[in-house]
């Protein structure tokens, strides 16, 4: 009788640390961030003292340009960065499939980039996109052309190519694996019938690594909506609002405005957002799995 | 693919030669500035004529080097603190998140219990919240509630059963930061390690059971040595993100507590960058995750892999 009671409390028992920690520093906040985006509330009251004014942060944040333009720029932001990541990743890792010597020494230098703070990445990229003494103007100096603001009037689009740099070593790596771990016999038939290196992509590289893609390209989603170090370094959200995107400027409510109930319902679009972002790919994820796994099967029954 | 293999064009060696050179471009750079003088950084972009000089790094460790003690109040940078700050944050908080996270995994992996999908998925959704929306109810909860001297719900508890100082809260110690960067990098440990340890023979762990080990043991003797490359790259990466997270960092450390990004984003924001300075921190920053790519690039690439190729 011990011995069953302690089998069924055991899963219990290595769960506890985890569930509890969670609960305290994740859920919990998240709850009373919930509870707080309802109130006036700013960083030296408790929840308690705080006045509550039902949607009334929600409401003001509605008919805010200036939380639209944020909402715009994060938008624009996360999706250039997915999609030219996507592109140059895969294309890379399409490009560099083959047994070359020193692989692997190549991988350990493009994950280099991934590995290092975004608050140095934002100061590296500040450092070369500087008006005067920057690396970038220097070459434009060097070749005869006209110099860039680059943080000035382009600034979303050099924050974006500061990410693309640092992330795209991930798609890529994701991709080769996934691509060297197809199955040898379909690009082997693929290839017996005359499939040009453009077909075997189109039509079998690229369907059969599709759920690796979908999965890849939802993290990295993910993962550009929480970007925030590198865009406060090289630009502090400016000039004007250009490249505010939503976390800067919740943290800028938050700690700057001190105004905690609104940077809250700001939170609470977000989470709504990528709540949603999150549903459509994994509905989609859902259709693709489906379709590779027929070309598979469709594959495996013409070899046999 | 093997013919393919034999002639490999010219244009795929240029390829791969102006790849390594964007991705490692940059740190030589800044590895490059952080050994000149202000002088030769404002003079010009690219040049690699100049004096190296560690008058940088000098500046930046200036509160640990070896000068006299009264000397300390004349830095202007405390980095040394603010490193071991970083490493003592950094490495508890990994420390933490592998025991704990693995005891979750094994525990979701292993067995059928109540409650076992809720957590799972609830896991799983964790995942996507960005660092910016904990700021808001981090920053409240660790300011204003949980502390000994308010009456909210954990302070009060803790207060009334052990009678505290009565007016410490968690912001401000590194404990504060420690708890966040476990609860934050949980979700990921547990959700990798999953797929390491579905690969553990299940008749090893049944051959220890009869051998009369209990499930305790059966987890640390045969369990944990079999998922190592698991192990780390979970550890890299967690280290990874409680070394060079800002953000909750700078909202929940003061004085004594922050860590090194903070001092490098408080820096740079100032009117005047001292480039040379600045960069010296950044590279001191940057060499700990740099040393740990080099040598465990292959448990990292794993951990990549496990997340999104098989997961």
């Amino acid at each position: 009788m011990r011995i069953a009671m302690a089998n069924r409390l055991t899963p219990y028992m290595f769960m506890a640390p985890a569930v509890l920690i969670m609960a305290i520093a994740l859920m919990y906040p998240l709850g009373y961030m919930i509870w707080g985006s309802f109130r006036e509330w700013n960083p030296s009251q408790t929840i308690g003292e705080a006045e509550f004014v039902g949607l009334k942060n929600y409401i003001t944040l509605w008919g805010d340009p200036n939380f639209h333009e944020s909402l715009v720029v994060t938008l624009k932001f996360a999706f250039f960065v997915v999609t030219l990541e996507m592109l140059i990743g895969v294309g890379l890792a399409l490009l560099l499939d083959r047994n070359i010597r020193g692989m692997s020494i190549l991988r350990t230098l493009f994950i280099l980039p991934m590995m290092i703070a975004p608050v140095v990445v934002g100061l590296m990229w500040r450092y070369m996109y500087h008006p005067t003494i920057g690396t970038f103007n220097g070459f434009l100096d060097k070749l005869g052309l006209p110099r860039v603001d680059w943080l000035g009037e382009h600034a979303l689009m050099s924050i974006i190519i500061a990410d693309i740099w640092q992330w795209t070593p991930f798609i890529f790596i994701l991709s080769l694996a996934a691509l060297q771990s197809l199955p040898r016999s379909a690009l082997e038939a693929a290839r017996i019938d005359g499939a040009t290196g453009w077909q075997q992509i189109w039509h079998i590289k690229l369907p059969l690594m599709m759920p690796v893609l979908i999965v890849t390209a939802l993290l990295r989603l993910i993962d550009a909506f929480k970007v925030l170090e590198v865009i406060l370094v090289m630009t502090e959200g400016g000039p004007g609002l250009s490249t505010e995107i939503l976390a800067l400027r919740i943290s800028r409510t938050a700690t700057e405005f001190r105004e905690l109930g609104v940077a809250a319902a700001m939170s609470n679009y977000l989470l709504i957002l990528l709540l949603f972002l999150t549903l459509g790919m994994f509905a989609f994820t859902r259709w693709q799995e489906a379709r590779a796994a027929r070309l598979n099967a469709m594959i495996q029954e013409e070899d046999s | 693919m093997a013919a393919r293999q034999e002639r490999q064009p010219v244009g795929f060696y240029a390829i791969i030669v102006a790849l390594v050179f964007m991705s490692v471009g940059p740190v030589l750079l800044m590895l490059v500035n952080s050994f000149k003088l202000d002088v030769d950084i404002l003079s010009g972009g690219t040049g690699l004529l100049f004096l190296p000089t560690i008058q940088n790094y000098e500046t930046a460790l200036c509160d640990i080097l070896w000068y006299e003690i009264d000397h300390l109040d004349f830095c202007s940078l405390k980095f040394g603190g603010a490193f071991i700050n970083s490493l003592i944050i950094a490495l508890i908080s990994t420390l933490l998140t592998l025991i704990i996270g693995c005891m979750a995994a094994y525990a979701l992996v292993r067995f059928r219990f109540m409650g076992r999908d809720t957590v799972s998925m609830s896991t799983l959704m964790v995942r996507m919240v960005p660092p910016a929306v904990l700021l808001v109810p981090v920053f409240g909860l660790w300011n204003n509630e949980f502390c000994l001297d308010r009456d909210g719900l954990i302070g009060g508890m803790i207060r009334d059963t052990f009678g505290g100082r009565g007016d410490v809260c968690l912001a401000g110690t590194h404990s504060g930061i420690i708890l966040i960067y476990v609860a934050m990098n949980l979700p990921f440990v547990i959700w990798i390690l999953q797929s390491f340890i579905v690969q553990v023979p299940r008749s090893l762990e049944e051959a220890a059971r009869v051998d009369g080990a209990g499930p305790f043991q059966v987890f640390f003797k045969i369990v944990l040595p079999l998922i190592k490359p698991g192990l780390a790259a979970a550890a890299i990466f967690t280290f990874r993100i409680a070394w060079n997270e800002y953000l909750l960092a700078s909202a929940l450390s003061d004085r004594d507590t922050r860590t090194v990004p903070i001092l490098i984003v408080n820096n740079m924001s100032e009117f005047n960058v001292e480039w040379g300075v600045i960069m010296a921190t950044g590279m001191l920053l940057a060499i700990p995750p740099i040393i740990f790519t080099l040598f465990a690039s292959r448990q990292i690439i794993t951990g990549m892999t496990a997340g999104a190729v098989k997961g």
